[in-house]
């Protein structure tokens, strides 16, 4: 289903909990929503949704405008949050419910049944109650239900909340994969970056109620468009005085300039290490912590602290160790304006031509 | 010292509850079988028992219908506004905080054959007061309350989720109702049902001030025991009084039962 949202808006009380919200998304496209706590994802999956009605704005669905259409005539699928399974209905009565509501035949109904069980992986639970399910069973079920009626577009709102981190990375590909099988449009809301990094075609950043950003992964990861977003993606350092680092001195030329830094941009090591020692900071090693797969090192230069990773491969660090420090690119930002900067003195100042 | 304090709590309770049944039974069987039979059979005790039983069943169907529905309102309406509900779900308690002889004199007042209304009706055939129509109105005051607070709790226990996927689903609100929400309820309306009946079989204040206690008219089991007290006919009032208790008994089994059933 081709989906557009149009200056959509929503108080509670005095509460302005979505304001001016746009958006388009193609068919067949998997959305995440992403934003801290209480910037408005449920409410916007629920205005979709026809549960909570718009203050003002228009929703469309394949261009005609749906906002007066109840529900139950939207033909939309959705996950809640907490499942919401019909706790005295059998795992297969949860599944029929919807078909039956639909006055679907008996026959189909039960082919549809067997054919969402055999998908979600239930096979053999069919007579079981939600309380004999696990946690991760009971979300297939709720999947299956909401698939079941074929809707058009499937809202999930934190589908994988309740769900241990590996049966969660199983289950998202498994979601990935059936919904490119299906070619629904889907929006998931989700608190956890790399989950919408991982399966989102496209990420939206949503903050106190405003859409900050929506663009592929990449976009978001790479080209933020608002400091929130560039501070909110990522393990981002804030520095307020960004021409203290040696290649930034440019951006202190402006006025109020602010830098991010994330981990990935910034390399520590030894003298040895560096092939141009001349662009590297000098600072002094604050804490190491090791990850599993790499040591997490943070580094004090003068009053500014980073955070980066380094290989287990490379020589070990250690807290109070002088080290060098080579800051690559930072995100910079001021009133007016937002840009990504690349280190001005690795390229090399001085091209010697042989 | 337990099983002191133990024992102590059967023996009051035995006492309160089990021997004035058992006072009860014996003094209806004081003239032997014929003396209960002629008791309960005598045709000012058939009409009592038949006026109690139309009250119990037009009371507690009207208040299950209301009371439910009023619980859903109370609960699942967010369009009546907070204040609204607030005030409303006081008064829901009103009968637990008035006696219901004041209930009853309080109808008597509203509708009674003085009154604007009561005249008015009367004029049209209808009466209210010293009648059918009163009894039941002064019981539904007094049980009102009963299957409300059964079931306002659990309708916010199970919270609005499960109706709004089904509503997503397709399912409106009737469907919705029968079919995700009755099911999760009905347990605790079979117990607020229960309680109704047993309230409303005993109820005698809030009656007795509506209905005059008039003989073959108005009398119901309760203010005819009443009656036969004051008249000192004591097998008769021990043999209606006894079927009021058996009646009382049934329900309390039955009340267990739908408790159990409840708690799953
Ligand atoms: N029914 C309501 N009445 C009043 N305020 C509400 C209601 N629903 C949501 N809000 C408020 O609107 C804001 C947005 O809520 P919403 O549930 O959309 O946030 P969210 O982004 O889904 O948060 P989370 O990630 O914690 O689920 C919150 O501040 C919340 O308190
Ligand atoms: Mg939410």
């Amino acid at each position: 289903m081709h989906v557009e949202v149009r200056g959509l808006n929503k108080r509670f009380g005095e509460f302005q909990a979505v304001s001016n919200v746009e958006f388009t998304i193609g068919k067949g496209q998997l959305i995440g929503l992403l934003g801290p706590s209480g910037g408005g994802k449920t409410s916007i999956l629920r205005m979709l949704a026809g549960l909570e009605s718009p203050d003002s704005g228009d929703i469309l669905f394949h261009g005609r405008k749906v906002n007066g259409l109840p529900p139950q005539e939207r033909g939309i699928g959705f996950v809640f949050q907490n499942y919401a399974l019909f706790k005295h209905m059998t795992v297969a009565q949860n599944i029929a419910f919807g078909l039956e509501v639909k006055k679907w035949p008996k026959a189909k109904i039960k082919e549809r049944i067997a054919e969402l069980v055999e998908l979600t992986g239930l096979v053999g639970f069919e007579k079981r109650y939600p309380h004999q399910l696990s946690g991760g069973q009971r979300q297939r079920v709720a999947f299956a239900r909401a698939l079941a009626p074929e809707p058009q577009l499937l809202l999930l709102d934190e589908p994988f909340a309740a769900i241990d981190a590996k049966i969660r990375h199983e289950l998202r590909s498994w979601l990935r994969e059936m919904i490119d099988r299906l070619g629904i449009t889907s929006i998931f809301v989700t608190h956890d970056q790399d989950e919408a990094i991982e399966v989102a075609d496209q990420i939206m950043i949503i903050n106190k109620g405003r859409l900050e950003q929506k663009g592929t992964p990449r976009e978001i990861y790479q080209d933020p468009q608002t400091p929130f977003v560039a501070s909110f993606i990522g393990e981002s350092t804030l520095i307020e005085d960004i021409g203290q680092l040696r290649g930034f001195a440019d951006a202190a030329a402006l006025g109020g300039t602010k830098g991010l830094v994330r981990p990935e941009y910034v390399e520590v090591g030894r003298a040895n290490e560096f092939a141009l020692l001349s662009a590297t900071e000098t600072g002094t090693v604050s804490h190491i912590h090791f990850r599993g797969s790499e040591w997490l090192v943070e580094v004090k230069i003068g009053d500014i602290k980073l955070t980066t990773y380094r290989s287990l491969e490379k020589p070990a660090l250690h807290p109070g160790e002088e080290v060098h420090v080579l800051v690559h690119r930072a995100y910079l930002f001021n009133e007016t304006d937002s840009w990504v900067t690349e280190n001005r003195l690795k390229v090399d100042p001085l091209p010697v031509h042989i | 010292m337990r099983k002191l304090w133990i024992s102590a709590t059967y023996v009051i309770f035995a006492l309160l509850l089990g021997a004035p049944i058992v006072r009860i039974a014996t003094g209806a069987w004081a003239d032997g079988w014929s003396g209960f039979a002629s008791g309960i059979t005598r045709p000012e005790a058939q009409h009592a028992l038949l006026m109690t039983g139309m009250i119990v069943v037009i009371v507690t169907v009207i208040n299950t219908l209301f009371g439910v529905m009023l619980a859903l309102y109370l609960v699942r309406a967010p369009w009546l506004g907070k204040q609204l509900r607030r005030v409303l779900n006081s008064i829901v308690d009103l009968p637990f905080a008035v006696s219901p002889v004041i209930g009853g004199l309080m109808i008597v007042l509203l509708l009674g054959p003085d009154t604007v209304i009561g005249s008015l009706l009367s004029r049209s055939g209808i009466d209210i007061v010293y009648a059918l129509p009163g009894m039941v109105i002064a019981t539904l005051f007094v049980t009102f309350p009963l299957i409300i607070r059964e079931v306002m709790p659990v309708l916010q226990e199970i919270g609005d989720q499960q109706e709004e996927a089904a509503q997503m689903l397709g399912a409106y609100p009737w469907t919705i109702f029968w079919r995700v929400t009755w099911p999760s309820i009905q347990w605790s309306v079979v117990y607020g049902v229960v309680l109704t009946v047993a309230r409303t079989l005993g109820e005698f204040g809030a009656v007795l001030v509506v209905s005059g206690n008039i003989l073959f008219r108005t009398q119901t089991a309760t203010t005819l025991v009443y009656q036969d007290v004051e008249n000192f006919n004591l097998t008769a009032a021990n043999a209606v009084a006894l079927v009021l208790a058996a009646g009382s008994v049934a329900l309390l089994l039955f009340m267990e039962w739908a408790k159990s059933r409840r708690a799953r």
